[in-house]
Parts: C-alpha cells; sequence; structure tokens
C-alpha cells in the first residue's frame, strides 16, 4: 500500500463508521507506515471528514454567494428550525448532523444542499420539511 | 450574437450512460484522426488553434503539452480537474452529468499528445453523485477500445476548494495535505510523483477533439484575438432563468445576463468566480474574453437591493476559511481582511479601514503564494474602485453609531 491510498481509506472509513476515531486513524497509519500525525494532518484538512461522530445522515447547506442571493440563510434557519440543531450539531437521535459548506457547484438551482450524496436544489423551507422526512 | 453550441452539443442529445448515442453522433472520430497524425502534429494543431485553460487561468494549452511532451521522463501523467470548487461554477458539471464520452475522448487524445499512459480525474466529493455515472463512462469507453492507451483513474476529493489549484490537487491525490507548493518545478516538468504532469480543466479537455476533428483554422476563427472558441458560462444570482450558457468568446456581458439570462436592475456582476473582478452596472457592455474579464466562467449577478459591503465580507469569510494555510499572505491576509469586513458590516468601522484593506491587498497580490491569495483581494480592490461611496457609508455610520452610544452611555 503506497501512500497516495491514504485519502481514499479515511474516506472509506468515514463511509463505513460516520467519522475517522482516533483508533481509526492509528490503524490507517500503520497500515501505510505513516506517522499518526500525517493521518490526522490530512483529515482534518478536508472539510467533509469528521473526526467527531456524524448523525447517520448529514445535511451540508450550501452558504456560499449565489445560495446567500437566494435566500440560502433562510433554509439554514429551517433547518435549526426543523431539527432543534444548530450548524456542526448533530440530533439526539443520531439521525442528523447539519453543517454550513461552501459551494457544492448547484448555483442554478440556488439555494441547495447536499444531504449525503444527492443534491437538493430549489430549496424553500416545507420543501426542506418534506426532504427530512423521507430519511430514517 | 446567440448562443453558439458546440461543447454542449451532445447534451441532452445523447444517453450519458450509453456509449454509442456519442458514437452515433459522431464521437471518437477525432480520436480515430488523432491516431493516424503524429503526438507532435496533434500538439501543433491545438497550438494553433489558440486554445487557453478553461478552469480559469487561462493557460494556453499547446504550449503546456509541448512542455511535457519534450520533458524528460519515462511515465507521463495526465489529469483532468473537475474539482469545480470556484463559486459561482457549474460548468464541468454539466458536461460531466450529461457528455461524460467528450471528456474521454478528450483525455485520449491528451494522453496520446504528450504521451502519457495515466490519467486521473480529481472529482470533487461534493460531485460524489456524478462518480457512477462517469465510472461508467470510462468502462465503455475502455470496453470499445478508445482507453488502449490511457488508463484512466477517477480520485475523489473531500473537501476543499484549494484543491482545485493544480500544485495542491497533486499534492491531494499523493495523499498529502491539499497544500500549493512552490514553482518551479512546474508540473510538466516534475509534478504527480514528480513526473512529467498535465492537468487540465474538464471544459478545455472537451474543447480538443472539436479542435482535431475541424481544424485549428475552423475553431481561430471564433472568439477575438487572444481568446479562440467558445466558453460555457455559468450564471446565477439575481437573474430569472440561470443556468449554462455557450458563448463565443468576445460575446458581450449585457446580452449573455439581460437577454438570455433575463437580469434587471444590475447593479454590478461578479466574473470569474470568488476571486473574480467586478463589472458595474455602467460597464455591462464588456467582452468576456481572456483579455478583459473571464476566470472560470462564473457570472454572479447582483441587483440593486444588494449590499457591497456584505458581498465582499462573504467573499473574503469564504477565501479564508479555504485558504490552505501554507504561506502566510494568504493565511493571515484573509483573516486581517476578514476582521476588518466584519467590523466594517457591524457598524464598527473605523477611519483608515479602507487604506488598510488596500495596503493589504498589495502585499498579498505580490507574495502569497499561490493563485489563491494573489487574487483574493480583487473583489475588495473591485468593489473599493467601483462602490467606494458604499465603504465610506460604512465607516460614517459606524461612527454615527459610536456618537449615539457616547450620548447614551
Amino acid at each position: 500500500m503506497e501512500r497516495d491510498q491514504l485519502l481514499g481509506m479515511i474516506k472509506e472509513e468515514q463511509a463505513k463508521n460516520g467519522s475517522v476515531s482516533d483508533g481509526a486513524m492509528a490503524h490507517i497509519a500503520q497500515t501505510l507506515h505513516l506517522p499518526i500525525g500525517n493521518v490526522y494532518g490530512v483529515t482534518t484538512f478536508y472539510s467533509f471528514l469528521s473526526t467527531r461522530p456524524l448523525g447517520r445522515h448529514v445535511i451540508h447547506i450550501c452558504k456560499s454567494v449565489p445560495c446567500f442571493l437566494q435566500n440560502g440563510a433562510m433554509m439554514a434557519a429551517a433547518i435549526e428550525k426543523e431539527l432543534g440543531i444548530s450548524p456542526g450539531e448533530t440530533t439526539s437521535d443520531g439521525r442528523f448532523s447539519f453543517e454550513l459548506t461552501n459551494c457544492i457547484g448547484a448555483c442554478d438551482q440556488a439555494p441547495a444542499m447536499l444531504v449525503d450524496d444527492e443534491v437538493y436544489g430549489d430549496l424553500t423551507p416545507e420543501k426542506i420539511g418534506e426532504i427530512l422526512k423521507s430519511f430514517e | 450574437m446567440p448562443e453558439k453550441k458546440i461543447l454542449t452539443k451532445n447534451c441532452g442529445k445523447i444517453d450519458p450512460g450509453d456509449v454509442s448515442t456519442y458514437e452515433a453522433e459522431g464521437g471518437f472520430k477525432a480520436l480515430e484522426k488523432t491516431l493516424r497524425i503524429s503526438p507532435e502534429e496533434v500538439i501543433a494543431e491545438v497550438k494553433a488553434s489558440g486554445l487557453r485553460g478553461r478552469g480559469g487561468a487561462g493557460f494556453p494549452c499547446g504550449a503546456k503539452w509541448e512542455l511535457a511532451r519534450k520533458s524528460k521522463g519515462d511515465e507521463k501523467v495526465l489529469i483532468c480537474n473537475a474539482d469545480e470548487g470556484e463559486v459561482g461554477t457549474f460548468k464541468d458539471r454539466y458536461l460531466l452529468q450529461h457528455d461524460p464520452f467528450s471528456l474521454m475522448e478528450g483525455m485520449a487524445i491528451a494522453g496520446y499528445a504528450i504521451g502519457a499512459g495515466k490519467g486521473y480525474i480529481y472529482l470533487r466529493s461534493e460531485y460524489h453523485y456524478l462518480l457512477e455515472g462517469l465510472q461508467k463512462a470510462i468502462d465503455q469507453s475502455k470496453e470499445k477500445g478508445y482507453l488502449k492507451d490511457l488508463e484512466i483513474e477517477i480520485r475523489e476529493g473531500a473537501g476543499a476548494y484549494i484543491c482545485g489549484e493544480e500544485s495542491a490537487l497533486m499534492n491531494s491525490i499523493e495523499g498529502k495535505r491539499g497544500e500549493s507548493r512552490f514553482r518551479p518545478p512546474f508540473p510538466p516538468e516534475s509534478g504527480l510523483f514528480e513526473k512529467p504532469t498535465i492537468i487540465n480543466n474538464v471544459e478545455t479537455l472537451v474543447n480538443v477533439p472539436h479542435i482535431i476533428q475541424n481544424g485549428s483554422e475552423w475553431y481561430g476563427a471564433m472568439g477575438t484575438d487572444e481568446s479562440k472558441g467558445t466558453k460555457l458560462f455559468c450564471v446565477s444570482g439575481d437573474v430569472a432563468r440561470p443556468g449554462v450558457y455557450e458563448m463565443e468568446l468576445g460575446c458581450d456581458l449585457k446580452e449573455l445576463v439581460m437577454d438570455l439570462a433575463g437580469a434587471k436592475e444590475i447593479k454590478m456582476i461578479q466574473v470569474g468566480g470568488s476571486t473574480g473582478g467586478i463589472i458595474p452596472s455602467d460597464m455591462l457592455s464588456t467582452p468576456l474574453a481572456y483579455e478583459t474579464i473571464l476566470g472560470s466562467g462564473a457570472v454572479m449577478v447582483f441587483d440593486q437591493t444588494r449590499d457591497v459591503v456584505d458581498f465582499t465580507y462573504r467573499t473574503m469569510e469564504f477565501l479564508n476559511e479555504e485558504s490552505c494555510g501554507k504561506c502566510t499572505p494568504c493565511r493571515e491576509g484573509t483573516e486581517v481582511m476578514v476582521g476588518v469586513l466584519g467590523r466594517l458590516v457591524n457598524g464598527e468601522g473605523v477611519d483608515g479601514d479602507m487604506e488598510v484593506l488596500e495596503e493589504l491587498s498589495d502585499t498579498m497580490k505580490l507574495s502569497a503564494l499561490c493563485g489563491l491569495g494573489q487574487t483574493a483581494p480583487v473583489p475588495v480592490l473591485d468593489t473599493l474602485k467601483y462602490f467606494r461611496k458604499d465603504y465610506e457609508n460604512r465607516i460614517s455610520q459606524s461612527v454615527f453609531l459610536r456618537s449615539l452610544k457616547t450620548v447614551n452611555g
């Protein structure tokens, strides 16, 4: 195994267990014969990787300018109200984590968000409620 | 000038999940033609066409290929940059969604020209939903024998704007933090794993089959002196019809945003993404080209109700978050700018704030390591140039607010 597999391995760990724990980082470091600091450095560099446990579904709502112009902040507020959590938090039942993110390249459907890997555009507070209901 | 569909001619017409529909539209004919001529002739044709990089920097494509071709080294690498993190940009997503085969053909031709056996597509993780379709396009093209000499592997990012910068992108593929590298050496000489490397944007590569198929003369007849061909523009913000529009380079900004996208009562437009320049409403007839203003092709429209300082603050907050942190001018410069702009937004501005922004801008432009830090001041300087009154108002409002506090306090 070469070092260039590192990001893929971290991503796989996150996909499988929802986050990258200290133990997982240590294990990856051993497998690739890397200092654990390198693994930690890469894990914490990227905004879609997390060292703290996340919910079963992760909502990334776009806060960049094109979405902001189309009331993106109102959509973030709608999610806060719907789930009772602020950005960076996870619901107590572990169903959702909610994050603000930078441009997701769906500016033609602004305001937009990702729930896990799916993109949802042309959001309204009502639509958000409907979308979130479809997730277990 | 109406829309001119060349790169997007197949979009909506072919089935992006079936290579034979691409072949039926004349797909891979350019690759067949390529394989009948020498790599040097391919490079000469691309050079003669005047094709420049579509990711934002605008480097001449053929010249870059030539450097890699001539570079010593047994193994050469081709990377397709599909990291499209630039704010307001979604053209590559559009191409990948509707016509991934054009990219396969472009990569096969590029690989042949520079002599690369290995190709990567670096896909941003925000576009994970495109991965399956893209892999299918690779598999089908391979099955049909179009990727005999180029093995293409998709590598995914994990959420980092900076990884669209070519040297950070290579670090990311290598399993390192996505930080920019010092240059030289430049990638055509020593890039991914220190091998000669060519990094081209999705849209750049999609241009290539058309150039080979129809010739550089045909291609060079479109556009302006320094900007040949067509360009995909991503229109967003205060418009009735946001979306991707393909236009000949040198086209009129006003026509694009007003006639095609339906913008009204425009205050300003940012062209090229978060570090793009600002066009105020009285300069709407600016042609869109490398000579004037272009960047990634993002066109964000702001109407009269929008606040300029709020916009600049939000943009700087983005750049500050996405700065990789390696060089001081960018890491600290964007931090201080967020501080100053945040003061202005919150009614806590002080005299001299504009001068601080200008001085810091000069330092960052001169000394930052990569494009992010060097161009981060552009929206600040442009808004200070065209909307200075808005900044002055913020400062005088701040002074007024403080005087009230003194009276009441």
